[in-house]
């Protein structure tokens, strides 16, 4: 590999302002990469020719001294956001020959910055699942594998492996219900949710509308806040963006923690919480502590009722927007269907992976007529109980340090797992709350277990404020003082 | 609760999905089980409680009733399983 793969993307930046390497060099070294990393099945859809085209106008521009501020940054795209001209997947059979026509805003702010594309990344079927492997062109190996394969953590696996085994500088993510935090917290890097309606959502293939959000998955906390800073902003076409100016988040970066409060939920301490999740979660607090924090226990009485609440809200959501794919359109149409109906069934029955039809199906159910008030009205007023949570204990403190996870990257095929999904949906119990409140985290590497793996931490601000995470991210991250892959 | 087999054909077709015959037994036992656990919210009154709908509480931005993105009908079509005189092509609906 590479030396200068191994570079953050702040370390590029800077090397190719100083014109110590090309862009174009970096884009191929990056391209080698990908060519020897194929066992990590991080790619969907690979652009080799569209990303050289990109690194040679990067070096036109550092030439000229017109560079931007990501220009010829070789990026990973999580294959949710649609590309123009780029086929676009969600990771499914129903959308495997897709070719947008148009750029998702997100990705557009990434280009306008001077980002070099390599290709689209593998997640989870429209983002449904916490291991990467409901995709239709199968799992991702966590980089941190040994004898055993791993899963990366899902939906954005691919982005968290790509990154980790530097098939590319960074890459986008979305987050649902922990999307991003997961697969970063199983893969040993950083990424950050940011608040809902802070990136745009227009252009990425829509899941649960009402908790998906973009960040960005990289390498270190700097590199999160350099790209959450070209992602992030006002769209007009996305009716729940947020018309809120972006700060500079590299600012933040060197801020202090003294005069902060941190609060540790109590209830994410339930009896057989694992000792090494615990342990590490306690340490986190003891270093921010020494550089002058104050830390103290909090509440978030419905935390227990988070996850059946979002798995009422995000399947619902997600059976309508899937509606859309009915093979008449774009997408994949099935062979047989002499009527519409028939045409309609045999094409979703055909298109979409087992989760996926999962997925939808439980969400017809707790929207149709007779259960409506039982199940989605009842899950929304829960929504609205855990939402006060968070704002009751942000009266008491400024930020919530919890674990990210309550384990590290599983093997794939886990029988457990796959056989009664609720077992998979119980992954996500420290992440999915914050989703349904909208507020932004981040997860960032703390240590690994006996056994060698990665264990992230979880902070968890106050609406917009992305900056105070970053600031305390960043002293978190000198202290743990991680040995990334 | 419990589910039974005719409300899991109906929510099948409700979908737009084929669930196997010899599926549709297990299917009831797996949405059963999910259901079950769903239903832990009914340990809490929320009678008074109003549904958190979106966390954005701002009112829909009002816009000229102006076309943004017309004129592409045929970048459009590029993407249609089946195109016939510039419209998408389904199987005949009228006999």
């Amino acid at each position: 590999m590479s030396e200068i793969t191994k570079l953050t993307v702040h370390e590029a930046l800077n090397a190719l302002k100083n014109k110590e390497f090309t862009a174009l060099e970096l884009t191929e070294a990056y391209l080698r990469n990908m060519e020897n990393g194929k066992k990590y099945n991080a790619y969907i859809t690979e652009c080799a020719d569209v990303a050289l085209q990109q690194a040679k106008e990067a070096d036109k521009r550092y030439a000229t001294g017109t560079n931007r501020a990501l220009e010829g940054i070789p990026l990973g795209i999580k294959d949710l956001f649609c590309t123009k001209d780029i086929r676009t997947t969600a990771a499914s059979h129903i959308l495997d020959n897709f070719v947008p026509p148009y750029e998702s805003t997100v990705t557009q702010h990434l280009l306008d910055d001077g980002a070099v594309f390599l290709g689209k990344l593998n997640l989870d079927e429209f983002a449904m699942g916490g291991s990467n492997e409901t995709s239709y062109f199968g799992p991702v190996i966590n980089p941190w594998s040994k004898d055993k394969l791993l899963v990366p953590g899902g939906s954005s696996g691919g982005s968290a492996a790509a990154v980790a085994a530097h098939l590319c500088a960074a890459a986008t993510g979305t987050d649902t219900g922990g999307s991003i935090r997961e697969p970063a917290a199983f893969c040993g890097i950083t990424g950050i949710k940011p608040t809902y309606g802070r990136c745009s959502r227009y252009g990425i293939v829509a899941f649960a509308s009402s908790l998906d959000q973009a960040g960005p998955i990289a390498q270190d906390v700097r590199d999160c806040a350099i790209l959450l800073k070209s992602m992030a902003g006002f769209d007009d076409k996305d009716s729940t963006s947020c018309d809120v100016s972006v700060p500079d988040y590299e600012k933040f970066l060197d801020g202090d923690v003294r005069g902060l409060t941190f609060g540790l939920p109590k209830e994410y301490r339930p009896d057989g919480l694992n000792p090494e999740v615990s342990a590490y979660w306690d340490k986190a607090a003891e270093y921010l502590k020494a550089r002058g924090a104050k830390v103290k226990e909090i509440s978030l009485p419905h935390t227990k009722y988070a996850l059946a609440t979002y798995y009422v809200l995000a399947p619902a959501e997600a059976s309508s927007n899937l509606a859309r794919y009915d093979g008449i359109r774009y997408g994949f149409r099935a062979k047989e269907g002499q009527h519409l109906d028939d045409l309609y069934i045999n094409t979703r029955t055909q298109g979409f992976g087992a989760e996926v039809r999962r997925r939808i199906m439980i969400g017809t159910y707790v929207l149709s007529a007779g259960y409506y008030d039982a199940y989605f009205l009842k899950a929304q007023k829960m929504r609205r109980l855990i939402y006060n949570d968070f704002m009751n204990a942000f009266n008491q403190c400024d930020v919530i340090l919890t674990p990210t996870s309550p384990i590290t990257a599983f093997p794939i095929g886990d029988e457990s797992m796959l056989q009664n999904p609720i077992n998979m949906y119980l992954n996500d119990v420290f992440t999915v709350s914050v989703n349904l409140a909208g507020l932004p985290a981040l997860s960032l590497p703390i240590g690994l277990s006996a056994t060698g793996l990665p264990y992230g931490i979880q902070l968890i601000g106050k609406p917009f404020d992305e900056g105070t995470l970053f600031n305390a991210a960043a002293k978190l991250e000198a202290d743990a003082k991680f040995e990334r892959k | 609760m419990a589910i039974d087999t005719h409300t899991v054909r109906r929510i099948a077709f409700l979908s737009r999905l084929k669930i196997e015959e010899e599926k549709i037994e297990s299917t009831k036992e797996e949405f059963s089980k999910i259901l079950n656990w769903i239903e832990e919210l009914n340990e809490v009154n929320t009678d008074d409680v109003e549904p958190l709908i979106s966390v954005n509480n701002t009112t829909l931005r009002m816009r000229d009733d102006e076309v943004t993105a017309g004129n592409c009908r045929a970048e459009i079509l590029k993407n249609a399983p089946a195109a016939e005189y510039d419209y998408f092509a389904v199987p005949k609906v009228v006999e």
